[in-house]
């Protein structure tokens, strides 16, 4: 299986992985660890910077774990920018989740804001991983302000809808320069293998696995369907028919003398 | 500018009380199984109808809950700043009537009290006063906020209503949430209930919502005092309210609050009863209508039902709460707003919490916003 790169990190596993919901912190770093996830992010609102022992980041000690901090509750570019500056001296890294949403019932991201503040950004160093609508052109926007990858949504977040944006997201995958992950609304193994097998670069989980009975068993359930669509994809899919061909009908003609 | 007036004047509350009463099985069914529900569905899973299908909704509520908020329970506690007020509120332990000693933080105390709930571990705060606009008006509150800023993640107020440009400034000054009860949505029993002083004007603090919602907070908390008139008809205007706001005010969230009447020194009792099955009815029927509403319990209610709320549709708790000026440390025996019911500690609150598989969260927000 091909490795992933995003700016000047080289990853193994193609699953990344939320850490919200969880309703114990060693049940989310049992899953981290059993999902095989090198890159999980953590909302920068959870975690007390003022604090050396914040209960949060000692459970993400986790060794080949790479933290991605992510702006979730920012309502705007500025507030956005703001908290990424801030993640970058406490955590010491320039990788930064953009989540904007001023609506916080479906916590829809905002395109506006989150193009401003990528270029804001990107230009000063940052690792953008920008989470969106499954918007084609916008992501070429982003692209062009200098985003590392697209986030965009399969289905609103949290919602385990799966990939309700299919269409949308093949147009993104056809046209991209930069990785594309597919961020939200996958919510069982089969979606995650789907998105691989569509080419995804990778998947990024939360809630699917957070509130399952067993969160490592769900863990493991995504890592084996991440890897199983990937090695389709990249083994090439057979292409699939509406109808059946069983002979040429029509072409037929031309084998006759 | 923009008021939930009209739409609160679309119902009359005999219209409301009927609908409710009205209520058959067959449509408490319809409502629990519709993928999108509406604030009739809501009116519907209120009912005593709906009674009958406690179990099947608290299936759905914990379901609903644990998808949308995970396993977790924030935690908060309350610093009461004054217990000055002009206001006559009949069930009221602070009410100007009632003859007691009455104290206002000064900045020191304000600070003593502030490190005491530090270190109980309390990073989100609830500021809490009467109403007296003279000694502890948006002055005093300006500088209260300044001084607790830079020691709390979240600091919500619960005080008088104020005016917008009063709201903007608190919401500069670093507050992210106002709460504010209308107590009761029945304007005649509301005008009973509260005889004088500026709370006694049913309309303005009707439109207090509003004037939050244009000031631009982030969180706007609701909540009727159950045991002021039939519980299942204000929480309908209530859910209505909630409603129009998050329709008007789309950036902003939403929490709601469930004060039932407690005892407290020279206050009446309560007029409507309010059991605990009704209160877990209300919860599921506020979750299941509305699965981003934030609902939080206060420790009014009593440690056996708080345990079980855990894992029944609850966001946020308050924990280890003193309801005076100065209860942690400055002046304990100051009389109290209402007797709590739960005096467990903040450690052996966390602790219940992390027993029932829920992470007990002490920061979700942070200063910079």
């Amino acid at each position: 299986m091909n490795t992933l790169t995003i700016a000047d990190k080289t990853f193994n596993s193609r699953l990344f992985l939320g850490t919200g919901k969880f309703g114990r912190l060693e049940e989310m770093t049992e899953a981290v660890r059993s999902s095989g996830s090198e890159l999980v992010t953590m909302a920068l609102k959870r975690v007390d910077l003022q604090s050396d022992s914040d209960d949060l980041l000692q459970a993400l000690q986790i060794p080949d774990v790479n933290l991605l901090p992510n702006t979730s509750g920012a309502r705007n570019a500025e507030e956005a920018v703001l908290a990424a500056q801030l993640a970058r001296e406490a955590l010491e890294t320039n990788w930064v989740k953009l989540e904007i949403h001023p609506d916080p019932r479906y916590l829809l991201p905002d395109p506006i804001e989150t193009l401003k503040a990528t270029e804001l950004l990107a230009k000063v160093g940052f690792v953008v991983m920008p989470y969106i609508h499954a918007d084609p052109v916008l992501c070429k926007r982003l692209e062009d302000a200098g985003t590392a990858v697209v986030m965009p949504l399969g289905a609103p977040i949290g919602s385990n809808k799966g990939l309700l944006t299919l269409d949308f997201l093949e147009i993104i995958m056809e046209q991209s320069n930069v990785p594309v992950v597919i961020d939200a609304g996958i919510g069982a193994p089969s979606d995650a293998a789907k998105a691989m097998e569509i080419g995804a670069d990778a998947v990024l989980v939360n809630t699917a696995i957070a509130v399952a009975n067993d969160p490592t068993a769900m863990a493991i359930a995504f890592k084996e369907a991440v890897i199983a669509g990937r090695r389709a994809y990249e083994a090439g899919l057979a292409a699939s028919h509406a109808v059946a061909v069983p002979s040429s009908p029509l072409t037929d003609f031309l084998l006759h003398k | 500018m923009q008021s939930f007036e009209n739409t609160f004047h679309q119902y009359s509350w005999t219209f409301v009380h009927d609908r409710i009463y009205s209520v058959r099985k067959a449509d408490v069914q319809r409502s629990l199984h519709k993928t999108k529900k509406t604030i009739d569905d809501f009116l519907v899973l209120l009912s005593p109808a709906a009674s009958d299908s406690l179990e099947e909704m608290a299936q759905l509520t914990q379901q609903l809950t644990q998808k949308r908020f995970g396993k977790t329970i924030q935690l908060y506690a309350p610093l009461y700043l004054s217990n000055e007020c002009q206001n006559i509120c009949t069930y009221c332990g602070f009410s100007m009537d009632n003859q007691i000693k009455r104290r206002t933080l000064s900045s020191i105390e304000i600070m003593q009290e502030a490190a005491a709930l530090k270190a109980m571990g309390v990073n989100h705060v609830l500021l809490v006063s009467g109403e007296a606009n003279k000694t502890v008006g948006i002055d005093y509150f300006l500088k209260a906020i300044k001084l607790l800023r830079p020691h709390f993640a979240h600091i919500s107020i619960e005080v008088q209503p104020l005016s917008r440009e009063e709201y903007e400034a608190v919401h500069q000054a670093g507050v992210h949430a106002v709460l504010v009860y209308q107590e009761t949505y029945h304007e005649e029993v509301y005008k009973r209930y509260h005889p004088k002083g500026k709370k006694s004007n049913f309309a303005f603090r009707l439109d207090t919502p509003d004037r939050i919602g244009q000031a631009g907070l982030h969180k706007i908390g609701l909540g009727v005092l159950l045991g002021l008139e039939d519980w299942r008809v204000d929480s309908f205007f209530n859910a209505l309210h909630i409603d129009y706001l998050q329709k008007t005010y789309w950036q902003t969230k939403y929490s709601v609050s469930f004060p039932r009447l407690r005892p407290a020194e020279g206050i009446i009792e309560p007029n409507f009863i309010m059991e605990d099955r009704d209160l877990l009815q209300l919860i599921c029927a506020y979750r299941i209508w509305n699965a981003d509403l934030e609902i939080s319990i206060s420790t009014r209610e009593n440690e056996k039902f708080r345990n079980h709320i855990i894992s029944l549709g609850a966001t946020t708790m308050s924990a280890a709460s003193k309801t005076n000026p100065g209860g942690y440390v400055v002046d304990p025996q100051s009389l109290e707003q209402f007797e709590t019911s739960d005096e467990r500690s903040m450690d052996e609150v966390r602790k219940v919490i992390y027993q029932k598989g829920y992470e007990p969260v002490m920061k979700d927000w942070d200063t910079y916003w």
